[in-house]
C-alpha cells in the first residue's frame, strides 16, 4: 500500500477533504467515499460512459481517473444537476419522452448531454448522437435519448430567450 | 480493476519531472491524459513505481501558429485540437484526424503527445506526423533534441526517446493544398482497422507534390515516399491512384488480430487509402 493523499476537491459545489490512495479511482471515491451512486461502474474499461461525471468543465469517464489527478478540481456529477425540489430540464425531459428504460446509462448519458449543451446550445440530430458517441445504452436504441437531448435543449433556449 | 500502488508526482517545471525520471529510471513514468496509461495500469499490464502527472509543468500546452510553422504542446489535447480556429485553417488535417480518435470524453483529455509518444501503432497521430514530416522535441538531462517524427518509431511502443527524456512540443510546417485522412473502424471509439493521411498540391490538372502515410498496418506508423512519387507529376487519375495504391502496399506489413486478418487489412488500407487521395484531390 502507498502512502495516502490529502485530496481536495470541490464536488458538486461542495468543498471536499479526503484521504485516499493516489492509486484509486475516481469514479470509487465518488460512490464509496461521497455516496454519490448516480455514475455507475460499467463496463470499467472507458468504453461505457456509464461512470462519465464533469471534471474542470470537461465530460470524462471517472473509472480512467486517478482520484490524484483530481486534486483541486471541480467536479459536477449528475447529482449536482438537480435541486431537492426539483429535477433538471434534462432530467424531465428523459422522463417526458422516454429517454430511458433500464435507466443504467442514464446519469451517465445526462452529464454528458449537459456539457454538449453548454458548449452547443442549439445542436442538430446529427451533433448530438456525434455528441454522445462515447455513452453505450443497450436498451433504447438511442432514438428516444436523442428526442429527449434535443426537447431538453429547446427547452432551455426557450426559457433563456424568455428571460431576456 | 484497480492499478497497482505507486507514488503520485506533480511537478512545476519540466525541470523538476526529468529530475525525477533520472532518480527513478524506468520505474517512472511520465502521465498525460492518462487514456493510455491508466487502462494498462489497471490491467497490471503497466508496472509504475513513480507516475509523474504533467498537468502541472508550465508550458506545455497551447498552439501557436508563426508564419508558415506550427507548434502544438504535447499537453494539448485532442479536443483542443479540434476547436482551435487558427489549425482549423493552417492544417486542417489535423481537425479531420482528431475528430475520428476515441470519442468525445476521452478527446477532453487525450493529449497528441501522449498520442504520439507511446508508440502505439494504433494511435492516429504517429501515422498522420509521418504524413507531414513533423518535429518531435524531446527534453532530457543533457538539453534538447529534435528528433523527426519518420525517425522516431523503432517497433511497437519502442521509441527514439531515452527513459528520461519527455516529449513536449511536435511542430510541422502549415499545409497546403488539399488533404485528407480516412480511417476504417469497427465502432467510434476503436482503433483503426486501416487509416490514411494524403497532402496533395495542385497547378492546374498536375500534381505537383504528395505525401501518404498510414496507421496500424505495420508495428510502427508507415510513410509512403513511393505512393507519393506515384501521385507527382500525374494528373491524378484512376490508373495513378492504382499505382499509388500498389506502392502504399508494398510498403506495410499487417499483422492478423481481431480486426481481421492480413488479407482483410490490406483490403481495407487499399480502400482508404484510394478514397483519401480522392478527397485531398478534390479539395487541392
Amino acid at each position: 500500500m502507498s502512502d495516502k493523499m490529502h485530496l481536495k476537491m470541490t464536488v458538486n459545489g461542495k468543498q471536499e477533504d479526503l484521504l485516499v490512495e493516489p492509486r484509486e479511482l475516481l469514479i470509487y471515491v465518488l460512490r464509496e467515499k461521497l455516496n454519490l451512486t448516480g455514475p455507475h461502474v460499467g463496463c470499467e474499461t472507458t468504453h461505457c460512459g456509464a461512470c462519465t461525471v464533469e471534471l474542470n468543465g470537461k465530460s470524462v469517464k471517472s473509472c480512467t481517473v486517478l482520484a490524484a489527478q483530481a486534486q483541486g478540481a471541480e467536479v459536477t456529477t449528475v447529482e449536482g444537476l438537480s435541486t431537492p425540489d426539483d429535477l433538471h430540464v434534462l432530467q424531465k425531459a428523459f422522463r417526458e419522452h422516454h429517454g430511458l428504460q433500464c435507466g443504467f446509462c442514464t446519469p451517465g448519458m445526462i452529464t454528458r448531454a449537459h456539457r454538449l449543451l453548454q458548449e452547443n446550445p442549439n445542436p442538430t440530430e446529427e451533433e448530438v448522437r456525434f455528441g454522445i458517441a462515447g455513452n453505450l445504452c443497450r436498451c433504447t436504441g438511442y432514438q428516444n435519448i436523442v428526442k429527449s437531448i434535443l426537447a431538453a435543449a429547446a427547452e432551455m433556449n426557450a426559457a433563456k430567450e424568455a428571460a431576456e | 480493476m484497480i492499478p497497482a500502488a505507486f507514488e503520485y508526482h506533480r511537478p512545476k517545471n519540466v525541470q523538476d519531472a526529468i529530475g525525477i525520471l533520472v532518480e527513478h529510471g524506468d520505474e517512472a513514468r511520465v502521465l498525460a491524459g492518462g487514456h493510455s496509461l491508466i487502462p494498462m495500469m489497471k490491467l497490471r499490464m503497466a508496472a509504475i513505481e513513480h507516475l509523474v502527472d504533467l498537468q502541472d509543468v508550465d508550458g506545455l500546452s497551447g498552439i501557436s501558429i508563426d508564419g508558415g510553422r506550427i507548434t502544438i504542446g504535447a499537453m494539448t489535447t485532442q479536443h483542443e485540437l479540434i476547436t482551435h480556429d487558427g489549425l482549423a485553417t493552417a492544417a486542417p488535417i489535423l481537425r479531420e484526424a482528431a475528430l475520428q480518435i476515441a470519442d468525445p470524453q476521452v478527446r477532453y483529455v487525450g493529449t497528441i503527445g501522449g498520442n504520439v509518444a507511446n508508440g502505439d501503432p494504433g494511435n492516429d497521430m504517429p501515422g498522420l506526423m509521418q504524413c507531414l514530416d513533423a518535429s518531435f522535441t524531446l527534453v532530457g538531462p543533457d538539453g534538447t533534441r529534435e528528433v523527426a517524427a519518420r525517425d522516431f518509431y523503432e517497433a511497437a511502443y519502442m521509441t527514439e526517446r531515452s527513459d528520461e527524456e519527455i516529449l513536449t512540443a511536435i511542430s510541422f510546417n502549415a499545409t497546403a493544398g488539399g488533404y485528407s485522412y480516412e480511417k476504417q473502424k469497427r465502432k467510434i471509439g476503436d482503433y483503426a482497422t486501416a487509416a490514411a493521411a494524403v497532402l496533395l498540391q495542385k497547378d492546374g490538372d498536375t500534381c505537383t507534390g504528395a505525401s501518404i502515410a498510414m496507421t496500424n498496418l505495420s508495428d510502427t506508423p508507415v510513410f509512403s515516399e513511393a505512393a507519393g512519387a506515384a501521385l507527382t507529376g500525374t494528373s491524378v487519375g484512376k490508373a495513378d491512384i492504382e499505382a499509388a495504391v500498389a506502392a502504399a502496399l508494398s510498403d506495410i506489413d499487417p499483422t492478423e488480430d481481431n480486426r481481421g486478418p492480413v488479407e482483410f487489412k490490406r483490403h481495407v488500407a487499399a480502400v482508404v487509402i484510394a478514397r483519401a487521395i480522392t478527397r485531398a484531390w478534390s479539395r487541392a
